[in-house]
Protein backbone atom coordinates (compact mmCIF):
# COMPACT_ATOMS: atom_id res chain seq x y z
CA UNK A 1 0.00 0.00 0.00
CA UNK A 2 1.59 3.62 -1.08
CA UNK A 3 0.66 6.56 0.80
CA UNK A 4 -1.66 8.32 -0.61
CA UNK A 5 0.12 12.24 -1.81
CA UNK A 6 -1.47 13.97 0.62
CA UNK A 7 0.32 11.93 3.12
CA UNK A 8 4.06 12.56 1.78
CA UNK A 9 7.26 13.82 3.81
CA UNK A 10 6.75 17.19 4.01
CA UNK A 11 3.56 17.87 3.53
CA UNK A 12 2.27 20.40 6.11
CA UNK A 13 -1.47 20.42 7.59
CA UNK A 14 -3.90 23.11 7.05
CA UNK A 15 -2.78 25.06 10.33
CA UNK A 16 -5.68 25.29 12.88
CA UNK A 17 -5.61 29.32 13.98
CA UNK A 18 -7.57 29.53 17.09
CA UNK A 19 -9.40 32.58 18.82
CA UNK A 20 -7.94 34.14 22.09
CA UNK A 21 -8.76 31.68 24.77
CA UNK A 22 -10.69 33.16 27.14
CA UNK A 23 -11.95 32.58 30.90
CA UNK A 24 -15.43 31.21 29.29
CA UNK A 25 -13.75 29.14 27.63
CA UNK A 26 -11.53 28.08 30.37
CA UNK A 27 -14.70 27.27 32.50
CA UNK A 28 -16.70 25.58 29.76
CA UNK A 29 -13.57 23.13 29.43
CA UNK A 30 -13.37 22.33 33.01
CA UNK A 31 -17.17 21.52 33.04
CA UNK A 32 -17.43 19.71 29.28
CA UNK A 33 -13.78 17.62 29.88
CA UNK A 34 -13.96 16.92 33.84
CA UNK A 35 -10.66 18.33 34.87
CA UNK A 36 -11.90 20.55 37.89
CA UNK A 37 -8.51 21.55 38.84
CA UNK A 38 -9.22 25.13 39.94
CA UNK A 39 -5.74 26.88 38.83
CA UNK A 40 -7.47 27.15 35.28
CA UNK A 41 -10.96 29.16 36.67
CA UNK A 42 -9.91 30.56 40.02
CA UNK A 43 -7.46 33.27 39.95
CA UNK A 44 -7.50 33.73 43.87
CA UNK A 45 -6.43 29.66 43.84
CA UNK A 46 -4.07 30.73 40.76
CA UNK A 47 -2.07 33.81 42.64
CA UNK A 48 -2.37 31.57 45.89
CA UNK A 49 -0.45 29.12 43.90
CA UNK A 50 2.58 31.73 43.20
CA UNK A 51 0.80 32.63 39.43
CA UNK A 52 -0.09 35.53 38.07
CA UNK A 53 -3.41 34.47 36.29
CA UNK A 54 -5.20 31.10 35.76
CA UNK A 55 -3.36 29.28 32.69
CA UNK A 56 -5.16 27.05 30.26
CA UNK A 57 -5.32 23.45 30.43
CA UNK A 58 -2.53 21.52 28.56
CA UNK A 59 -5.35 19.23 27.65
CA UNK A 60 -7.46 22.24 25.65
CA UNK A 61 -4.64 22.52 23.70
CA UNK A 62 -4.47 18.51 23.23
CA UNK A 63 -7.89 18.84 22.28
CA UNK A 64 -6.94 21.36 19.59
CA UNK A 65 -4.67 19.22 17.98
CA UNK A 66 -6.80 16.30 18.36
CA UNK A 67 -9.61 18.29 15.76
CA UNK A 68 -6.12 19.72 14.01
CA UNK A 69 -5.45 15.41 13.23
CA UNK A 70 -9.51 14.96 12.35
CA UNK A 71 -9.53 17.90 10.01
CA UNK A 72 -6.78 16.18 8.40
CA UNK A 73 -7.98 12.13 8.30
CA UNK A 74 -10.90 10.45 10.20
CA UNK A 75 -10.44 10.06 13.49
CA UNK A 76 -10.65 5.94 13.19
CA UNK A 77 -7.65 5.75 11.11
CA UNK A 78 -5.61 7.86 14.01
CA UNK A 79 -3.58 5.12 15.61
CA UNK A 80 -1.98 7.26 18.61
CA UNK A 81 -1.24 10.70 19.62
CA UNK A 82 1.58 11.49 22.09
CA UNK A 83 2.36 15.06 23.66
CA UNK A 84 4.50 17.07 25.99
CA UNK A 85 3.55 19.87 27.38
CA UNK A 86 6.74 22.27 27.01
CA UNK A 87 5.13 25.54 28.31
CA UNK A 88 2.34 26.77 29.94
CA UNK A 89 -0.69 28.58 28.25
CA UNK A 90 -1.73 32.18 29.51
CA UNK A 91 -5.49 33.02 29.20
CA UNK A 92 -6.04 34.99 26.63
CA UNK A 93 -3.47 33.63 24.69
CA UNK A 94 -3.99 32.88 20.38
CA UNK A 95 -2.75 29.48 19.72
CA UNK A 96 -1.96 28.31 16.43
CA UNK A 97 -1.80 24.41 16.00
CA UNK A 98 0.69 22.89 13.31
CA UNK A 99 1.26 19.71 11.50
CA UNK A 100 3.45 18.32 9.09
CA UNK A 101 3.96 14.44 7.70
CA UNK A 102 7.34 13.43 8.98
CA UNK A 103 7.67 9.92 8.30
CA UNK A 104 5.69 7.66 5.94
CA UNK A 105 6.29 3.84 6.78
CA UNK A 106 3.90 1.39 4.50
CA UNK A 107 0.20 1.95 5.66
CA UNK A 108 1.08 4.56 8.78
CA UNK A 109 2.30 7.77 8.86
CA UNK A 110 4.10 9.96 11.51
CA UNK A 111 2.59 13.04 11.90
CA UNK A 112 4.92 15.79 14.01
CA UNK A 113 2.36 18.55 16.03
CA UNK A 114 3.14 21.59 17.22
CA UNK A 115 1.06 23.95 19.33
CA UNK A 116 2.53 27.79 19.35
CA UNK A 117 1.73 31.39 20.91
CA UNK A 118 2.11 34.37 18.83
CA UNK A 119 5.69 35.08 20.23
CA UNK A 120 6.29 31.77 19.04
CA UNK A 121 6.71 29.98 22.44
CA UNK A 122 5.80 26.24 21.41
CA UNK A 123 3.39 24.90 23.99
CA UNK A 124 2.93 21.44 23.13
CA UNK A 125 5.50 19.61 21.02
CA UNK A 126 3.92 15.44 20.11
CA UNK A 127 3.62 13.51 17.49
CA UNK A 128 1.04 11.31 15.70
CA UNK A 129 0.31 7.82 13.83
CA UNK A 130 -2.10 7.91 11.19
CA UNK A 131 -2.95 5.24 8.79
CA UNK A 132 -3.12 6.20 5.39
CA UNK A 133 -6.73 4.17 5.03
CA UNK B 1 5.94 16.50 50.47
CA UNK B 2 7.38 14.71 48.01
CA UNK B 3 5.25 11.80 46.61
CA UNK B 4 6.47 8.28 47.86
CA UNK B 5 7.86 5.93 45.07
CA UNK B 6 6.19 3.15 47.53
CA UNK B 7 2.75 4.24 45.35
CA UNK B 8 4.28 2.71 41.87
CA UNK B 9 2.33 -0.23 40.71
CA UNK B 10 -0.76 0.95 42.79
CA UNK B 11 -4.10 0.54 41.10
CA UNK B 12 -6.10 3.08 41.68
CA UNK B 13 -10.53 2.66 41.53
CA UNK B 14 -11.72 1.40 38.59
CA UNK B 15 -14.25 3.58 37.00
CA UNK B 16 -17.44 2.85 34.77
CA UNK B 17 -18.60 5.75 32.77
CA UNK B 18 -21.73 5.68 30.01
CA UNK B 19 -20.72 7.81 27.25
CA UNK B 20 -23.28 10.59 27.19
CA UNK B 21 -24.52 12.07 23.59
CA UNK B 22 -25.14 15.29 25.25
CA UNK B 23 -21.55 15.38 27.19
CA UNK B 24 -20.10 15.22 24.25
CA UNK B 25 -22.01 17.62 22.29
CA UNK B 26 -20.58 19.75 25.17
CA UNK B 27 -16.89 19.14 24.98
CA UNK B 28 -17.23 19.66 21.22
CA UNK B 29 -18.85 23.37 22.13
CA UNK B 30 -15.77 23.89 24.84
CA UNK B 31 -13.13 23.19 22.28
CA UNK B 32 -15.04 25.09 19.43
CA UNK B 33 -15.39 21.89 17.09
CA UNK B 34 -17.35 22.86 14.01
CA UNK B 35 -17.04 19.48 12.18
CA UNK B 36 -20.75 17.84 12.59
CA UNK B 37 -19.38 14.37 12.61
CA UNK B 38 -19.09 15.67 16.69
CA UNK B 39 -22.21 16.97 17.07
CA UNK B 40 -24.62 15.64 14.21
CA UNK B 41 -26.18 12.37 14.68
CA UNK B 42 -27.04 12.23 10.96
CA UNK B 43 -23.54 13.34 9.88
CA UNK B 44 -21.47 10.71 12.23
CA UNK B 45 -23.60 8.05 11.09
CA UNK B 46 -23.01 9.67 7.10
CA UNK B 47 -19.14 9.35 8.30
CA UNK B 48 -19.54 5.70 9.14
CA UNK B 49 -20.41 5.97 12.80
CA UNK B 50 -23.35 4.39 14.88
CA UNK B 51 -23.54 7.36 16.87
CA UNK B 52 -21.62 10.35 17.84
CA UNK B 53 -17.59 9.08 18.09
CA UNK B 54 -15.86 10.03 21.25
CA UNK B 55 -13.22 12.68 20.08
CA UNK B 56 -9.42 11.75 20.29
CA UNK B 57 -8.64 13.15 23.72
CA UNK B 58 -11.98 13.47 25.71
CA UNK B 59 -11.34 10.01 27.25
CA UNK B 60 -8.52 11.91 29.60
CA UNK B 61 -10.94 13.68 31.41
CA UNK B 62 -13.62 11.23 32.64
CA UNK B 63 -10.58 9.76 35.32
CA UNK B 64 -10.48 13.05 37.07
CA UNK B 65 -14.23 12.88 37.95
CA UNK B 66 -14.53 9.45 39.46
CA UNK B 67 -14.41 8.47 42.92
CA UNK B 68 -10.36 9.31 43.08
CA UNK B 69 -10.07 11.96 40.85
CA UNK B 70 -7.55 14.62 41.99
CA UNK B 71 -8.44 13.13 45.96
CA UNK B 72 -5.57 10.71 45.38
CA UNK B 73 -3.14 13.18 45.04
CA UNK B 74 -4.71 15.57 47.68
CA UNK B 75 -4.15 12.19 50.04
CA UNK B 76 -0.70 12.61 49.90
CA UNK B 77 -0.49 16.09 50.58
CA UNK B 78 -0.16 16.98 46.76
CA UNK B 79 -1.00 20.67 46.34
CA UNK B 80 -2.84 20.94 43.20
CA UNK B 81 -2.14 24.84 42.64
CA UNK B 82 1.94 22.74 42.44
CA UNK B 83 0.72 20.03 39.44
CA UNK B 84 1.48 20.57 36.25
CA UNK B 85 0.75 18.09 32.92
CA UNK B 86 3.72 16.66 31.73
CA UNK B 87 3.05 14.25 29.12
CA UNK B 88 0.11 12.70 27.47
CA UNK B 89 0.04 9.79 25.19
CA UNK B 90 -3.15 8.07 23.87
CA UNK B 91 -3.20 4.53 21.78
CA UNK B 92 -6.49 3.96 20.39
CA UNK B 93 -7.44 -0.06 19.79
CA UNK B 94 -11.12 0.87 18.28
CA UNK B 95 -13.49 3.65 18.41
CA UNK B 96 -15.85 4.37 20.87
CA UNK B 97 -19.21 6.09 20.62
CA UNK B 98 -21.82 7.97 22.51
CA UNK B 99 -24.22 5.36 24.23
CA UNK B 100 -21.14 3.20 25.17
CA UNK B 101 -20.22 1.91 28.83
CA UNK B 102 -16.49 2.12 28.87
CA UNK B 103 -14.45 0.77 32.01
CA UNK B 104 -11.09 2.70 32.84
CA UNK B 105 -8.40 0.97 35.08
CA UNK B 106 -5.38 3.39 35.97
CA UNK B 107 -2.42 2.70 37.57
CA UNK B 108 0.75 4.45 38.94
CA UNK B 109 4.01 3.03 36.73
CA UNK B 110 6.81 4.86 37.74
CA UNK B 111 7.65 8.08 40.37
CA UNK B 112 10.94 10.05 40.01
CA UNK B 113 12.46 12.96 40.80
CA UNK B 114 14.76 15.55 38.37
CA UNK B 115 16.69 18.79 39.56
CA UNK B 116 17.76 17.31 43.08
CA UNK B 117 14.17 16.87 43.37
CA UNK B 118 12.81 20.29 43.02
CA UNK B 119 10.25 18.35 40.28
CA UNK B 120 8.52 15.20 40.78
CA UNK B 121 7.39 13.25 37.85
CA UNK B 122 4.16 10.41 38.19
CA UNK B 123 3.54 8.21 35.35
CA UNK B 124 0.09 6.71 34.70
CA UNK B 125 -1.20 3.79 32.78
CA UNK B 126 -4.69 4.33 31.92
CA UNK B 127 -6.25 0.61 29.89
CA UNK B 128 -9.62 1.72 28.82
CA UNK B 129 -11.84 -0.87 27.52
CA UNK B 130 -15.79 -2.09 27.10
CA UNK B 131 -17.68 -3.63 29.77
CA UNK B 132 -17.06 -7.04 27.66
CA UNK B 133 -13.43 -6.29 28.00
CA UNK B 134 -12.98 -5.28 24.49
CA UNK B 135 -10.07 -2.39 24.46
CA UNK B 136 -10.86 1.15 23.27
CA UNK B 137 -7.64 2.81 24.30
CA UNK B 138 -4.30 2.98 26.38
CA UNK B 139 -3.43 6.56 28.09
CA UNK B 140 -0.44 7.42 29.71
CA UNK B 141 -0.28 10.21 31.81
CA UNK B 142 2.79 12.03 33.03
CA UNK B 143 2.41 14.39 35.89
CA UNK B 144 4.96 17.12 37.12
CA UNK B 145 4.96 18.26 40.98
CA UNK B 146 6.90 21.66 41.35
CA UNK B 147 8.46 21.18 44.85
CA UNK B 148 8.93 25.08 45.51
CA UNK B 149 11.29 24.85 48.65
CA UNK B 150 13.85 22.54 46.58
CA UNK B 151 16.45 24.25 44.73
CA UNK B 152 17.01 22.14 42.33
Amino acid sequence: MTAQADMAVGTELQPLVLPPISRTTLALFAGASGDHNPIHVDVDFARAAGMDDVFAHGMLSMAYLGRLLTNFAPQERIRSCHVRFAAITPVHASLTCTGRVSAVNNSLVTVELVTSLPDGTVTLIGEAVVATS
Amino acid sequence: MPVPTSITGTYLTPLTVYIDAGRLRFFAKAIGQTDPVYTDLEAARAAGHPQLPVPPTFLFGLELEGPDGFSWLTELGVDLGQLLHGEQTFSYRSMAHAGDTLVLQPRIVDVYTKKAGALEFIRKHTAVTRTDGSPVAELVNVLVLRHPGVNG
